[in-house]
C-alpha cells in the first residue's frame, strides 16, 4: 500500500525512527525548560554537558572498564557535579542580572568545554558499543527495530515523565514552584531556597548527561555533538513554551515525528521544518504552544 | 699582490659573490611556507596539526638532506573551513609577511578562495586535503599544485571496483552540498560506465547526526550498495547506524571519501569488508612504514594521506626552490613540474600543466577485526591504480590552460 507514493512500511519506519528523535529531543528540551523555568537561566552549556555525558560514560568504558548501566546513573551524577559547582561559583552571581548574562556565560562555558574536550580527543569522535543486553533487533514486520533504539524511547519518556511528576506532583516539586514564584516568602518559611536552586541546576544539567550516555552507542562520541544539536532543542523549547515542563516533553516527540515525516517527503527541508514551525508559532502565540502569555 | 694574499682574496670575493648570489634569489633571504588548515573543525584530524607536523618534518629533512644556502620558516593558522577567513590570511601572509606559498587548504571552498588571491599576487598554492575536481578543471590557474588526490579518483577506484566486482546496482547517500553533489556525479558515471545502474540518491543535509531515516529509504531501494558520497563525521555516524538498523551486511557501503583516521574512529567492527580508495597507506612499503612511525612517535596517530602528501609536497617545492635557486614563482612552478616526485609517498610522481600531480593510488579493503594483527593494522591492498588510470586524463580537461 502507498501513501503520496510512499510504501506504508517505509512511513510507518520513519514515523518510528521520529519518535526516537522526539524523545532525545524532548529529554534535552526537559533539562533547557526546567532551568529556565525555575532559575530563569538560558542554559546555552546545555549541549556541551549533553557531550560530556556521553565522554564521561566512553572514559569510564575505556579506561576503567565501567559497563553502560552504571555509567548510566554514573555518568549524569558527576556531570550534575560539575553542574553545581557551575551554579554555586558563576551563575549565582548573576541572578540579578538580565537573563542575557547568563546566555552569555553558559555560551562561553560551552565553547570552553568544547575546546578541552576537542583538544584531548581530536575531532573524529570515539566508538562507544551498544551493550550486549540491548544488542540486536527485532523484525517489526514493515521496518527492523534495533533493540537499543526501543530503549531508548522508554528510557526517556520515564524520565521524562518521571520528572514531570516530580515537580508537579510532590512536595518537592511544589517548594521549587514556589520558590520560584516568590522566593523571600518561601525562604520565610524556613525552606533553603538557594540549595533548592543548586539542586534544580544540578538536575536540568544530569538530564543532559543522562541523555548524552543514550546517545553514545548510536552517534559517534565526538566533542561537537552538543552543538549540532542544541539549537533544534532550543527551538523546540521555544515552540513549546518556555519553561513549560510538559509543554518542553509533548513538543519534542511531536517534532521527531515531524521531522521524521518531512525526511521521507522532502529530505532536503529536514534541517529547517523545525524552524519554520518555530517562526510560524511565534507568529501566531508569541509564549509558545504551552507557554502562559 | 702576494700569490697567498691573492688567493685569500680571490676566494673571499668568490664566497661573497656566491652568496650574494644565493641571497639575492631568495626574497627577504628566506622561503616562507604557510599552512592553512582547519585546526578546529570537522577535518582538524586527517589534516590540521598532523598536516603542520608533516610540514616540520619536511622541512627538517630537507635541511639534513640537501643543506640549502636559505633559511626557511613556517607560519600557521585556522583557516576554521571559511573561505573569506582563508583569503583574508592569505593576503595578510604575502602582503606582510612575504610568503612564498601557501599549503593544505582542506575543504574545496577555502582553496578555490586561496588558489584566486595566489594567482593576483604571484605566489605558489599547494593543495593536499580538497577534493573537488573543479581546483584542476574550471578553476585551475597556473599558480596551483592540487597534490593528493581528487574526487575523479576516489570514484574510479572505490565505485569501478564496486561496480566490477558483482556490485551492480547503487543508492547514493549524499551530503547536500557542492562536494557531495560532485561526488556522487562522478561516481555516477563510473557506476554506469561499468555496467552498473544508479537506482537513486536521497540527499542529507549537512552536517547531519542522525541518518536513520535516509538508510531506511536507501534499504528500501533494493540497491546492492549504498553510496556514501560524504565526509568526516556524516559518513561515520552512516555507517554506524547502517551497521545498527541491520543495513549492513545484506547490501553493502561503498565509503566514496574515507580516511585512516574514520576507519580508526569506528573500528574495524562496522567498517570491515568496506572498500576505499587512498593515495597513501602507512604499512605498504618498509619506507612508508619507516616515514609513518617517525610520524607516529609526536602525533600518537598513523597519517593520513594527506599529512603524507603534505610531507611529499613540501619536500618537493624545497627541492625546487633550490634548483631553480630562487622563489620566484614562475620558475619554482616550471622546476616543480619538471621534477618527478620519488619518495615514499609516490613514485615516478608528475605535475601536470593543469596543476593536477598524478600518482598511484590504491585500492584497499578494510580489513576483519580478527585479521588485524597489530595497531593501526587496518587495510588489505587489492589494487594499485596506476597514475594514468587514476586521474582526469589530460585529454577531458577544462583547465583553460590545457591546449587542445
Amino acid at each position: 500500500m502507498e501513501i503520496f507514493g510512499i510504501s506504508t512500511a517505509l512511513l510507518g519506519s520513519q514515523l518510528l525512527v521520529g519518535l526516537i528523535n522526539g524523545s532525545f529531543y524532548a529529554i534535552l528540551s526537559l533539562g533547557l525548560a526546567i532551568i529556565f523555568g525555575l532559575l530563569n537561566i538560558i542554559n546555552f552549556c546545555h549541549g556541551a554537558q549533553y557531550m560530556m555525558g556521553a565522554f564521561v560514560a566512553w572514559i569510564a568504558l575505556t579506561r576503567f572498564g565501567i559497563n553502560y548501566w552504571v555509567a548510566l546513573i554514573a555518568a549524569p551524577l558527576i556531570v550534575g557535579v560539575v553542574g553545581v559547582l557551575i551554579e554555586r561559583l558563576m551563575l549565582r552571581r548573576l541572578y540579578k542580572l538580565d537573563h542575557l548574562y547568563g546566555l552569555l556565560l553558559t555560551f562561553g562555558l560551552a565553547l570552553i568545554f568544547e575546546g578541552i574536550f576537542r583538544d584531548q580527543f581530536g575531532i573524529s569522535g570515539e566508538s562507544y558499543e551498544v551493550p550486549e543486553l540491548l544488542s540486536g533487533g527485532v523484525n517489526l514486520g514493515f521496518m527492523f527495530l534495533p533493540i537499543y533504539r526501543g530503549w531508548v524511547i522508554i528510557a526517556s519518556l520515564t524520565v521524562c515523565f518521571g520528572t514531570w511528576y516530580m515537580i508537579e506532583r510532590t512536595k518537592l516539586g511544589a517548594y521549587l514552584r514556589a520558590g520560584t514564584e516568590n522566593s523571600a516568602m518561601v525562604q520565610a518559611l524556613g525552606i533553603n531556597v538557594p540549595l533548592l536552586i543548586t539542586f534544580t541546576y544540578g538536575y536540568g544539567v544530569a538530564l543532559a548527561a543522562f541523555a548524552g550516555v543514550l546517545a553514545a552507542p548510536i552517534f559517534q562520541v565526538n566533542p561537537l555533538m552538543g552543538s549540532n544539536l542544541i539549537i533544534v532543542v532550543f527551538a523546540v523549547v521555544v515552540i513549546g513554551g518556555m519553561g513549560s515542563i510538559m509543554g518542553s516533553i509533548l513538543t519534542g516527540l511531536g517534532l521527531g515525528l515531524i521531522e521524521g515525516l518531512t525526511r521521507v517527503f522532502y529530505p532536503e527541508a529536514s534541517s529547517v521544518v523545525v524552524f519554520v514551525i518555530m517562526v510560524i508559532v511565534l507568529l501566531l502565540r508569541p509564549a509558545g504552544l504551552f507557554g502562559k502569555s | 699582490m702576494s700569490s697567498r694574499k691573492y688567493a685569500r682574496t680571490a676566494c673571499a670575493a668568490a664566497l661573497a659573490a656566491l652568496s650574494f648570489g644565493a641571497q639575492a634569489q631568495i626574497s627577504g633571504g628566506s622561503v616562507k611556507i604557510g599552512v592553512l588548515t582547519d585546526l578546529s573543525g570537522t577535518y582538524s584530524d586527517l589534516a590540521g596539526s598532523g598536516a603542520i607536523l608533516a610540514t616540520r618534518m619536511a622541512i627538517d629533512d630537507f635541511i639534513a638532506n640537501e643543506k640549502p644556502s636559505f633559511k626557511i620558516e613556517v607560519v600557521t593558522a585556522d583557516h576554521q573551513n571559511k573561505a573569506d577567513i582563508a583569503s583574508n590570511k592569505a593576503r595578510e601572509w604575502i602582503e606582510r609577511e612575504n610568503v612564498d606559498t601557501v599549503t593544505e587548504l582542506v575543504t574545496t571552498s577555502t582553496a578555490l578562495a586561496v588558489m584566486k588571491v595566489a594567482k593576483e599576487k604571484d605566489r605558489v598554492v599547494i593543495m593536499n586535503g580538497p577534493a573537488s575536481t573543479p581546483i584542476t578543471n574550471e578553476q585551475c590557474n597556473d599558480v596551483s599544485v592540487h597534490y593528493t588526490y581528487d574526487t575523479y579518483a576516489l570514484a574510479n577506484g572505490t565505485a569501478k571496483a564496486v561496480t566490477t566486482q558483482g556490485g551492480k546496482s547503487w543508492f547514493f547517500l549524499t551530503a547536500d552540498y557542492a562536494f557531495g553533489h560532485a561526488l556522487e556525479k562522478d561516481s555516477s558515471a563510473v557506476v554506469t560506465a561499468n555496467g552498473g545502474k544508479v537506482l537513486g540518491a536521497v540527499r542529507h543535509p549537512f552536517p547531519g547526526s542522525d541518518f536513520s531515516s535516509f538508510l531506511l529509504k536507501a534499504q528500501s531501494s533494493g540497491a546492492q550498495v549504498i553510496g556514501l558520497a560524504n565526509a568526516g563525521a556524516d559518513t561515520t555516524n552512516a555507517i554506524k547506524q547502517a551497521a545498527e538498523f541491520g543495513v549492513t551486511p545484506k547490501q553493502s557501503l561503498a565509503g566514496l571519501l574515507m580516511f585512516i583516521t574514520d576507519v580508526h574512529a569506528l573500528g574495524l567492527k562496522p567498517t570491515q569488508g568496506m572498500f576505499l580508495t587512498t593515495g597513501f597507506y602507512w604499512d605498504r612499503t618498509e619506507e612508508t612504514r619507516a616515514w609513518s612511525k617517525r610520524f607516529f612517535d609526536k602525533q600518537k596517530k598513523m597519517p593520513t594521506m594527506v599529512q603524507a602528501g603534505q610531507y611529499s609536497s613540501i619536500y618537493h617545492y624545497l627541492k625546487a626552490v633550490k634548483a631553480a635557486g630562487s622563489d620566484d614563482t614562475s620558475k619554482v612552478m616550471a622546476a616543480m613540474k619538471k621534477t618527478p616526485i620519488n619518495d615514499f609517498f609516490a613514485k615516478n610522481g608528475q605535475i601536470r600543466d593543469d596543476g593536477r600531480m598524478v600518482h598511484d593510488m590504491y585500492l584497499v579493503q578494510v580489513k576483519k577485526p580478527a585479521d588485524s594483527k597489530y595497531p593501526w593494522d587496518y587495510y588489505t591492498i587489492k589494487a594499485t591504480i596506476p597514475a594514468a588510470e587514476a586521474f582526469q586524463p589530460l585529454a577531458q580537461s577544462r583547465c583553460p590552460l590545457i591546449k587542445k
